[in-house]
């Protein structure tokens, strides 16, 4: 071993011991510079090698270059670890309480209301139906004659309607624009099939249960084959929809004017499943809509062929559902706007 | 219509217990409200015989009554005055059950001891208004047959079953126990069965005390008059006050009970008046001249119109056709001679009659919605013949009868065909002509047509689908098949403009708005604020309040009213949204106004809340205007905000009117302190949107644009103007000359205070310029930028920083 092996070695493991005893990324790197620098003691040992034998040089050489690469692998490796320290230093001062709360965005509610009109909205076009919106100051020609309610019959009577003139109402139903659908439409294009949601008046005092002010849905589906089974299927499918599958539903006999033969139609009650509790009044069962088949007169007073073309009208109380699904108590919520009841429904901006 | 289910059963064999009936009635064609047992909840209520009575030594109104149970007598302390030895009366043992499910135990009275109680009728569940007047104040006193010791229940019809139906306008003839007889046959498929009534006629006749006539047909097509001489007023029998307690009716006396019985049993109302009141011999139906006077059984005077019918003695009203009988001629224990009617009146008339005056009753609703033609002179013959019984009277020969109608069936056709056609069904004509039978309709078929004979009890059917829909709900509308219309698909899509104002509603719930659905009629002041055009109101005629009488020609109000709603109750950062209809009438001629969709917001109070890590921030103008330029951005409108100092409910420094091109289309700003103080509410800010105008406007289809592959320039400018120049004047400006390829001018600061010049301003805008198909030169920049430099400073007035 000559003189200058060992001198290698020797600067091996002082360096070795430098490096590994550096406390940062400057000292290591001074430590690195002052190793393996241009002017270091490697440099050094490799220029006395002049003194030595041909024969002697190689092994030498290669020996110094061992000893330089080792260096330096012992510097890469202090300095991964003092990074490591380093960031782990840093992210330990930038800490910070994540159960702190965060800066939530204002979000604001959809009215209850317009959720359940949009999800009959949503219910119909899937069947192939349409929305419109009518008038809400009506011709009580409208609202009334076209509708088999001429002028003596008592759904007309003046507590009920909030007349702006003898022939000019608030409309008290959604059904006048089902009459003036009826009217416009063009039945070699196919079906009318329609359903109409919108804010509908009658003269009442308002309380817990009662407003002037109120919202229904009517549909309509006219066309030439279209039966009393087809309104059972069309409004069982849609009931299911809106209320549940497992949900009971039962058609019975009823009266309207502009229908007949008239159907009232009744849920299995969501609350006791039908066993019986004051949401059902006991019964087990569930009024949730009125419908039947379009009465001749309606679509003769349209200019409709009764012999020809038929169909079923439904409708519905936007309110009532509403009241149902959520159990609220009091129909005064829905027009007074307090962000309290406003904010329990909902959020979808 | 309550029906009694024991009454019932005497007309129809009846195997099915009450709730069964109700069920099944509800699901063929009558709903059943309720079904309601007397007797419910009762416990322990016996007949008792009072053998003796003595005074309670420590009261001086109580009585110590030894009462026979069926053992050895017990007492009972009594306090009802009408108390006595020898009757029979209701007991409530101890450990009973009476109304209200209240218990009665065993116990002591001042020292007496008291072994259960002697009932009045409210006791045991009658209402005040149904026990008879008798015994308003008192103990009620069982019939002398009653068996000691046995339950009261069937004595007092308790053991009966009531159904309350709630009877559509089309089905007027189950207002009578015939009628739902014939109901409830036609459900079950049984005949009814009968029993009428003729009376034994005197040989006096009718026409030696008193003359009828009618002067216009029209008002009462048939008009029948009896009369019953030598008549004892007193108590009807049990059995018939029974029936009429369980109806809801009050036992009155026998002639006036009789009555009432009757318009239960056919449907038909009658009134009896006492002859010798009449104050004539002569009946005349006629109208009420304007301003006839009449006061009416209830006491009340009523001043009449022409509308009016009226029985009258020849010379003045005695009584509201069809609606109210008068005063003066009313059955009294006096009364020893009834003239007795049966009629059929005008409908119309006297719907509009007992509107009038606020007199609905039992007898003016049948009348409205339909009488039996069939059985006016049965039922009239039949209360004759009762109240002879009933009364000892004598009833004259013969009938008065000015008008009379021929009862007739009706005739109506329809076929097999078409019955199927409607329902989607394939019914047999032989289930068919089954389902009419069990109705008591004649019926003939020939090759699937068939003619059907209405007989008078129904007469609500005169057109086949009255047949077709006899036959569905017979037939089971539960058992009809479930079937999807077989016709051609149609689009169920929403109109884009559905679409868009669905967007636009998520936009502002997005941007921190609560939905408000407000009351669309509201004052007439709250109508006529914030309009964004001159209109004229419109009013209701007939309104309930003054606060809901006129229709909303603006959505701020009600938004107002909201805010105040919830400041009155401590909710005090809030911020609304409404989309709903105004309703403008361009001139105060046009029949209907317009409906025009619009969109408002309003937001008081804090618009970001103090938190942990944020300071309270309230709401100012440039977070609502941020708000409504995002929903007009979603429209792809570009609006210009022009001041405005002139709508009145305004903040005049704080509001400007919005244009889209040349078209006002909303106003946003701050509600005018004034305002806001008589509405209640803290500092609010409000924007108001014609939507249907937007609507209309937003027709542009979205047109792509490559992003451009060169780079922008930028130059920013510093300026000192007066503090009146507008931001809109400054940014014109710099779009007039501007040149070709500026895209974009922000401002990024502005500046009032230390180190300007006091009436002045320093604001800072960035201006950046590209061209989309070549890249620009510093040189060009320079020259659109020099051309922007000269006019702030020659049109705005502008020193360039
Ligand atoms: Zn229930």
């Amino acid at each position: 071993m000559s003189t200058l092996q060992e001198k290698l070695t020797q600067l091996q493991q002082k360096g070795s011991q430098d490096i590994k005893a550096a406390s940062d990324l400057k000292q290591l790197n001074d430590i690195r510079v002052k190793l393996l620098g241009k002017k270091g003691p490697i440099t050094e040992v490799l220029r006395g090698m002049r003194d030595l034998t041909k024969e002697e040089r190689p092994a030498v050489g290669s020996f110094a270059n061992k000893v330089r690469d080792a260096l330096a692998e012992v510097v890469d490796e202090k300095k991964a670890e003092l990074e490591q320290a380093k960031i782990a230093q840093q992210l330990a001062t930038e800490t910070i309480d994540v159960t702190l709360p965060g800066d939530q965005p204002k979000v604001g509610a959809h009215h209850v209301i317009s959720q359940v009109i949009e999800q009959l909205e949503d219910t119909f076009l899937g069947m192939g139906f349409k929305v419109v919106y009518g008038y809400e100051v009506e011709e009580e020609k409208y609202n009334f004659e076209m509708l088999n309610m001429p002028k003596d019959h008592p759904a007309r009577d003046m507590q009920d309607t909030f007349y702006i003139t003898k022939d000019v109402l608030m409309r008290t139903h959604m059904s006048p624009d089902e009459a003036r659908e009826l009217e416009k439409h063009d039945f070699s294009q196919g079906p009318l099939k329609m359903v109409s949601p919108g804010r509908v008046y009658r003269r009442d005092t308002d309380d817990a249960t009662h407003s002037h002010q109120f919202f229904q849905m009517e549909g309509q589906y006219i066309g030439k084959n279209v039966t009393m089974a087809d309104l059972k299927g069309t409004l069982e499918f849609a009931i299911r929809q809106i209320f549940g599958e497992e949900r009971e539903i039962r058609f019975r006999p009823s009266y309207f004017p502009f229908t007949e033969p008239s159907v009232e139609v009744d849920i299995s009650c969501f609350k006791c499943n039908g066993k019986g509790c004051d949401v059902c009044k006991h019964t087990g069962w569930i009024e949730v809509l009125g419908a039947g088949m379009t009465h001749p007169n309606v679509l003769k007073a349209a200019g409709v062929d009764p012999e020809v073309y038929g169909g079923f009208a439904f409708g519905l109380g936007i309110d009532r559902f509403a009241m149902l699904k959520y159990g609220i108590d009091d129909i005064r919520n829905f027009y007074q706007n307090d962000v309290r009841f406003l904010t329990q429904f909902e959020k979808r901006g | 219509m309550k029906v009694s289910y024991n009454w019932l059963k005497d007309y129809i064999d009846l195997d099915v217990t009450p709730e069964e009936l109700a069920n099944k009635i509800t699901l063929t064609g009558i709903e059943v409200e309720d079904t309601f047992h007397p007797d419910a909840g009762l416990k322990k209520i016996v007949v008792g015989y009072v053998v003796s009575t003595k005074p309670h030594p420590n009261s001086d109104h109580l009585q110590l009554c030894q009462v026979d149970l069926g053992a050895d007598p017990v007492q009972i302390v009594c306090g009802a005055p009408n108390v006595a030895a020898g009757q029979k009366v209701i007991v409530a043992l101890p450990g009973s059950r009476i109304a209200n499910n209240e218990k009665i135990k065993k116990g002591k009275m001042r020292g007496e001891v008291s072994n259960g109680m002697i009932c009045a009728l409210q006791e045991i569940g009658f209402s005040t208004d149904i026990a008879p007047q008798a015994y308003a104040d008192g103990i009620y006193v069982l019939p002398a047959d009653a068996k000691v010791g046995a339950p009261v229940y069937p004595y007092l019809g308790m053991d009966d079953a009531i159904l309350d139906l709630a009877i559509t306008p089309n089905r007027a003839d189950a207002q009578s126990m015939r009628g739902v007889a014939y109901e409830v046959g036609a459900v079950y498929a049984k005949k009814p069965h009968f029993d009428v009534a003729k009376p034994v006629e005197t040989a006096k006749p009718v026409t030696d005390v008193l003359q009828a006539s009618v002067a216009a047909e029209k008002d009462a097509p048939s008009y029948n008059l009896r009369v019953i001489e030598n008549v004892k007023i007193q108590p009807s029998p049990l059995w018939l006050q029974i029936r009429l307690w369980n109806a809801g009716i009050r036992p009155i006396n026998n002639v006036v009970d009789v009555t009432n019985y009757v318009m239960l049993d056919y449907g038909q109302p009658m009134h009896a008046f006492d002859y010798d009141k009449i104050g004539s011999k002569e009946i005349l139906v006629r109208r009420a001249t304007d301003g006839e006077k009449l006061t009416t059984l209830d006491g009340n005077e009523h001043e009449l119109i022409d509308d009016d019918i009226v029985i009258s003695n020849g010379t003045k009203a005695i009584n509201l056709a069809g609606v109210m009988g008068g005063l003066d001629s009313e059955i009294t224990n006096e009364t020893t001679t009834v003239v007795l009617e049966a009629a059929i009146f005008d409908p119309m008339h006297i719907r509009k009659s007992a509107q009038r005056y606020n007199l609905r009753s039992e007898a003016s609703s049948r009348f409205e919605k339909g009488i039996n033609k069939g059985t006016v002179l049965t039922a009239l013959d039949h209360a004759a013949s009762l109240i002879a019984d009933f009364s000892d009277g004598d009833v004259l020969a013969g009938i008065l009868s000015p008008t009379k109608i021929a009862p007739t069936a009706t005739v109506v056709e329809v076929s097999q065909e078409r019955i199927n056609h409607v329902l989607g069904m394939q019914i047999s004509t032989a289930e068919i002509t089954k389902i009419f039978k069990r109705l008591a309709f004649g019926v003939s078929e020939t090759n699937g047509q068939f003619k059907v004979s209405v007989p008078t009890h129904r007469w609500d059917i005169s057109i086949p689908a009255d047949l077709i829909e006899e036959v569905a709900r017979l037939y089971g509308y539960d058992k009809m098949p479930t079937t999807l219309p077989a016709s051609a698909s149609t689009p169920g899509i929403l109109t884009p403009q559905q679409r868009r104002v669905r967007q636009m509603t998520q936009l502002l719930e997005a941007s921190g708005l609560n939905q408000a659905i407000s009351y669309a009629l509201t004052t007439s002041e709250k109508a006529s604020q914030f309009t964004l055009t001159p209109a004229e109101t419109t009013s209701v005629a007939w309104p309930m309040t003054v606060d809901h009488a006129v229709l909303r020609m603006n959505l701020v109000s009600g938004l107002l009213d909201d805010l105040a709603y919830n400041i009155a109750r401590k909710q005090v950062n809030v911020a609304l949204y409404e989309q709903g209809r105004v309703f403008l009438k361009q001139d105060a001629k046009m029949t209907r106004p317009e409906e025009v969709e619009y969109v408002a917001g309003a937001i008081s109070g804090d618009w970001q809340a103090k938190t942990w890590n944020q300071v309270a921030k309230p709401v100012d103008f440039y977070q609502i205007k941020g708000i409504v330029t995002a929903l007009l951005d979603q429209f792809n409108l570009k609006a210009t905000y022009r001041v405005t100092t002139t709508r009145t409910e305004m903040h005049p420094g704080r509001t400007a009117d919005i244009y889209v091109g040349d078209q006002l289309v909303g106003f946003v700003g701050q509600i005018h302190p004034q305002v806001e103080k008589a509405y209640r509410i803290k500092p609010t800010y409000v924007f108001q949107l014609n939507l249907t105008a937007l609507l209309a406007i937003d027709k542009q289809a979205v047109v792509y644009q490559a992003i451009s592959k060169y780079p922008v320039i930028t130059r920013d400018i510093a300026l000192l103007v007066a503090s009146d120049v507008t931001n809109q004047a400054i940014t014109d400006a710099i779009f007039e000359k501007g040149g070709a390829h500026l895209k974009d001018v922000t401002l990024f600061d502005s500046y009032t205070g230390a180190n300007i010049e006091k009436g002045k301003k320093s604001l800072a805008y960035t201006l950046t310029y590209q061209n989309p198909s070549a890249t620009l030169t510093d040189d060009e920049v320079n020259a659109a930028f020099a051309k922007v430099e000269k006019i702030l400073v020659e049109k705005i007035g502008a020193v360039i920083r």
